[in-house]
């Protein structure tokens, strides 16, 4: 009935190679980007702006970030807060050194700095596999935070030892600092996450993209055919990297606003990252984003239900958040070990038969 | 001999009983690891939950009190009982066993021919609901362990390095029951997997699962066992560093502490384990020693880590593990 390839004729190698080659896919994808950008910046207050979209866009793009690493390369990572933190201290450092320097750059410039970092930890990779590397990338976690905490300079010799995020406008209008309006922020992250979502997904499908899965598909015979493990492994830490970092950087200056490294890059984060695109799929960015909005959306929903609705103690709540999770990531992996994109998959499939379940 | 020297001794010597405690911990994962290729990221939150089952039955704690007063407003919390440390520590043991059935019966079982990797975040998915699942039981407030274990510096030990240098080291007494159990674990270990039925059949298995199939070695009874002897371990190792610092939430990060000592003394060797320990437990501590004033101190939290991964770097398979060979 629906996602019917009726009428859809491709009649190029472009019509056929594009992302959403189904009609009815393409316009769901058109609507959705509409509301995004058109609604919800209307609609949008700050109770749902700090609890569940800016967190909700920021996650998703460090899930993007990890994908990359993880889901298309192969190469488990445990590192992703403390790349984080790498974002966020560098734009936070370029914010303060350059007051006039649109906000924008300075958030790329945390994405460049966490790919620089990412490289110098993934060189590693090209000797450790599997999870000997995931441990290893734990030397970055811990490093990194310890560096930033014991460091003055990262945070500017401030005596809290936390660093504040200064206002910068965009076009005029603040999307850092205490100032800030709901939907200022919104849209700022939702144009990053965006146009970098759009990129990593066309950089996947491209050739740096296949040499990834090359790589995690069995590296050795990788190497046979001709994918230099090298470049693959070290392009696919620095673009994950990259991501990340933009992650922190906006985590940073668009959600939280002022950061202590220890509490907010913690490993936790890491875990959180990994378990977003276990849930969501690994390799896969729709699966990014499903995973993020899962992990972010879920204790927000249990927290109301449990604590607002049923009264109870809002540390049950967090312990039953605990249960579910594991719960979950274990269900997940044992159901559906493609994750929630797999899920989606399945569905279309369904979706193109039905009502008509023996068509075909 | 000069001040100096005498303080990093006596800094090495409470490194390497604190690489014990780690090795304790580690010995989990090899064994685990060992027998089902699994590497179980929840060993350190199972210390945690055999350590809190343990005060729970010794104090007569109701499970989930907390839950059932949110619930129906009443207000329970003790049965009312004190039990003697002989009779909870089999009981938490039993609980350790039950925990082992019940993880191969609704997970290993399923995620049999999966990626190591796949088992391995499978593992963190269990440390999550077992961290989730032990406060829901027992509450989270930080509790002590009291089943009569020493506490506080050996006196004898000071007075006899101080008539011997004329300074007296300071080792807790705890450190030192600590490394006795800790080598009697090994030896117990050793003999069972040596001598005892189970134990042949649980190298066989470790050796390869086919091959022991078809011998008639049931590899999910082989593995019930494995995760109940890992259980057993962690219930030491969770009863150690209780008594050290509390039955808390950072027990279970012992585990991520455990890794690097894995990664160095390779996955696959139990007096790799014990090796892996003491060079990281002495190494942190010297490092930490030596050199941390000069950086700004508490390189404890990363200094493993970075030694691991500088060692693997050169050595992919640890001091003792097996050697990797990769097929296409």
């Amino acid at each position: 009935m629906f996602y019917r390839e009726a009428g859809d004729f491709r009649t190029s190698y472009t019509d056929d190679s594009q992302t959403f080659p189904i009609t009815f896919d393409r316009y769901c994808y058109f609507a959705i980007l509409a509301v995004a950008f058109l609604v919800i910046p209307f609609l949008i207050n700050d109770y749902w702006a700090n609890a569940v979209l800016v967190p909700l866009l920021v996650w998703s793009m460090a899930a993007i970030g990890l994908n990359i690493l993880t889901g298309y390369c192969g190469q488990v990572s445990l590192g992703t807060g403390g790349f984080m933190a790498v974002g966020a201290y560098a734009c936070y450092k370029l914010m303060t050194a350059f007051p006039d320097l649109s906000i924008v750059f300075c958030v790329l410039f945390g994405g460049v700095v966490t790919a620089l970092v990412g490289v110098l930890f993934g060189l590693p990779s090209l000797r450790i596999k599997g999870f000997y590397l995931a441990v290893a990338t734990l030397a970055a976690q811990f490093f990194l935070v310890w560096l930033f905490n014991k460091v003055p300079w990262f945070y500017n010799y401030s005596a809290s030892g936390q660093i504040n995020a200064p206002e910068r406008t965009v076009f005029g209008i603040a999307v850092t600092g205490p100032n800030v309006e709901a939907w200022a922020k919104y849209l700022f992250c939702l144009c990053f996450v965006f146009v970098f979502a759009w990129g990593a997904r066309n950089l996947t499908r491209g050739a740096v993209g296949r040499s990834w899965m090359a790589i995690r598909d069995m590296d050795i015979a990788a190497e046979i055919i001709g994918v230099d493990p090298l470049k693959a492994k070290l392009s696919a830490f620095a673009v994950s990297s990259f991501y990340i970092g933009m992650a922190g950087a906006m985590f940073f200056a668009n959600y939280l606003g002022a950061v202590e490294v220890t509490e907010a890059f913690g490993i936790n984060q890491s875990f959180l990252v990994l378990f977003m695109i276990i849930v969501g799929g690994l390799g896969s960015i729709l699966g990014s984003f499903a995973g993020a909005a899962f992990l972010v959306l879920m204790p927000v929903l249990l927290k109301n239900l449990l604590a607002g609705w049923l009264g109870w103690d809002t540390s049950i709540a967090t312990h039953f958040e605990f249960i579910i999770v594991g719960g979950l990531i274990v269900f997940m992996l044992i159901a559906e070990p493609h994750g929630m994109a797999q899920l989606w998959r399945i569905i279309k499939e369904k979706l193109r038969l039905w009502p008509f379940p023996h068509a075909n | 001999m000069s001040q100096q020297l005498l303080y990093a001794i006596e800094v090495s010597l409470n490194g390497l009983m604190a690489g014990v405690l780690y090795a304790l911990v580690a010995l989990g994962f090899v064994l685990i690891y060992k027998a089902s290729g699994v590497f179980n990221y929840a060993q350190g939150v199972m210390a945690l939950f055999a350590a809190l089952t343990l005060v729970g039955f010794q104090n007569g704690q109701i499970p989930f009190a907390h839950l059932i007063n949110e619930i129906f407003g009443t207000q329970v919390h003790h049965f009312g009982w004190h039990l003697p440390a002989f009779l909870s520590v089999l009981l938490a043991l039993a609980m350790m066993v039950l925990l082992a059935v019940i993880v191969e019966k609704l997970v290993l079982k399923h995620l049999i021919n999966q990626e190591p990797v796949i088992l391995f975040m499978a593992t963190i998915g269990l440390a999550y609901f077992l961290e989730g699942f032990g406060d829901l039981m027992w509450g989270s407030a930080i509790k002590k362990i009291e089943i009569g274990l020493p506490y506080g510096p050996s006196d004898s030990i000071d007075q006899f390095t101080y008539d011997l240098f004329g300074y007296g080291f300071f080792i807790d007494r705890l450190d030192i029951v600590a490394a006795l159990v800790a080598a009697l674990l090994v030896c117990f270990l050793t003999v069972f997997s040596q001598y005892s039925k189970i134990g042949r059949a649980l190298r066989a298995v470790a050796d390869d699962h086919q091959a022991a199939l078809s011998v008639g070695i049931s590899l999910r009874f082989i593995w019930v066992v494995v995760w109940s002897v890992a259980g057993f371990v962690a219930l030491v190792a969770g009863v150690m560093w209780g008594a050290k610092s509390g039955v808390q939430f950072s027990l279970s990060l012992i585990a991520l502490k455990a890794l690097p000592v894995l990664m160095l003394g390779g996955f696959t060797s139990i007096p790799g384990a014990i090796v892996g320990g003491l060079i990281i437990g002495v190494g942190e501590k010297l490092f930490d020693f030596l050199l941390g004033p000069l950086v700004g101190g508490a390189t404890e939290n990363w200094f493993a880590y970075v030694l691991a991964l500088v060692f693997l770097v050169f050595r992919p398979q640890g001091l003792f593990g097996e050697r990797i060979i990769e097929r296409v």
